[in-house]
């Protein structure tokens, strides 16, 4: 599997700092499972918070934290024996990648989709964020992304099949990060499903109640 | 506010990584008092960011430090530096603090988790290299570059929240952290592969 379209560097340097919300994060640690040249880069990252620690000037410890500190590592309880992790199950299994298959509760055979129209379905993944949706797609062969009309960032993972984008071809691991600015019309490759992971600004709320209402049954 | 100084190549480090293994193999007291020294009023002052100089950034500077005692067995010199490793720690604890959504994390265990495909005995000093020209490296970024790094990774915005507390529009703030974030990747590339 080769990777041709990764993390962007905010996105590192903010799920890094610890600062990025929930639902960026997720596709962030997805994509991260499956690429090891974005993984590099998490630790240059990383590293760089390492640095910013070491470089804060601080006056000294007071006796009284360490003593503290002394005391409850005198009381600490012996440390428990690290269970055996043993050989890593078998690899290059092509399910759904943790964080992920957590947060959907399955993996892609016990799946249950919710039709879109048109042989598109979803499934809604719940955060505690309050900035971003989240929903697992599944794109007829051949189809295009339904109601593709967002205004604000968008991420796409790819987890099974492929899709094409312009000239750019997505596939497992790939991820597309498209914001309000691009028209994009992401169509899933011809012979296979794409199942994928889209991460878009929460949107918005509007003012009427009516509104409002509808907004469940129409699924914006 | 906690002032913070840039790092210099003058900067006397004791071996910290080394300490962390001490305490990781045999638990041993003084290595910890060493580490704990040094860190825990560092880590404070990043707690303080969010907590407010009180008795919480106090606190949860210990529940830190325990967590450096307790995991230290899983400090792998192989992967980065100590401050790395403590900064990741602390950088969890205050994720559960302060924020109310999670910070989802990759599991290595995980069947579907593609590994590295690199050799492990070059590991230790790659990672060992790599520290000490990141440290050099960032000495070499310029004022505007590292005060914004430290406001990406010290307070908890986003990165639309800092470029409205500095108006300054997104794009650039965007742009900055990303020219920090090459030029430090490049002078690492330079010496060795990080890509
Ligand atoms: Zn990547």
């Amino acid at each position: 599997m080769t990777i041709r379209h990764h993390l962007s560097d905010d996105l590192l340097v903010s799920y890094a700092a610890g600062s990025l919300a929930e639902g960026w994060s997720l596709a962030v640690a997805t994509h991260l499972a499956l690429c090891p040249a974005c993984r590099k880069r998490l630790a240059l990252a990383e590293g760089i918070g390492g640095e910013l620690l070491e470089a804060t000037e601080v006056s000294p410890e007071t006796d009284s934290s360490w003593e503290a500190m002394r005391r409850r590592i005198a009381q600490s309880p012996p440390r428990p024996v690290e269970t055996p992790r043993g050989a890593p199950v078998a690899r290059r299994y092509d399910g759904l990648p943790e964080p992920l298959r957590s947060y959907v509760g399955g993996d892609i055979e016990t799946l249950r989709w919710r039709s879109l129209g048109r042989g598109a379905s979803q499934i809604r993944i719940q955060t505690a964020d309050t900035e971003t949706q989240v929903r697992l797609l599944r794109i007829p062969a051949g189809k295009p992304v339904p109601e593709h009309s967002h205004g604000g960032r968008e991420l796409t993972l790819v987890l099974s099949g492929s899709f094409a984008d312009g000239k750019d071809l997505f596939a497992r691991g790939d991820i597309e990060d498209a914001d309000a600015s691009l028209t994009h019309t992401p169509t899933a490759t011809p012979g296979e499903d794409c199942i994928c992971l889209a991460v878009t600004d929460a949107p918005l709320r509007f003012r009427s109640w009516f509104v409002r209402a509808i907004q469940p049954i129409l699924g914006i | 506010m906690v002032e913070m100084r840039r790092p210099t190549e003058n900067d006397a480090k004791p071996n910290m990584a080394a300490l962390l293994v001490a305490v990781g193999a045999r638990r041993d007291v003084d290595a910890f008092e060493l580490l704990f020294r040094h860190f825990a009023p560092r880590v404070k002052a990043y707690m303080a960011r969010l907590a407010g100089d009180s008795q919480a950034a106090e606190e949860l500077m210990q529940e830190t430090m325990i967590a450096v005692w307790n995991k230290a067995d899983r400090f792998d010199p192989a992967k980065g530096a100590a401050s790395t490793w403590i900064f990741t720690i602390a950088r969890n604890l205050r994720v559960d603090a302060f924020r109310r959504d999670k910070r989802p994390e990759f599991d290595p265990n995980d069947p579907a988790f593609v590994p590295d495909d690199v050799a492990p005995a070059d590991e230790i000093f790659e990672a060992q290299e790599v520290s000490v020209q990141l440290h050099q490296a960032m000495a070499t970024l310029p004022d505007e570059q590292v005060a914004l790094l430290k406001l990406a990774f010290f307070e908890d915005h986003t990165h639309s929240f800092i470029a409205t507390s500095l108006n300054m529009p997104l794009g650039t703030v965007k742009s900055r952290l990303r020219l920090a974030f090459v030029k430090l990747r490049a002078a690492l590339d330079r010496n060795g592969d990080v890509s």
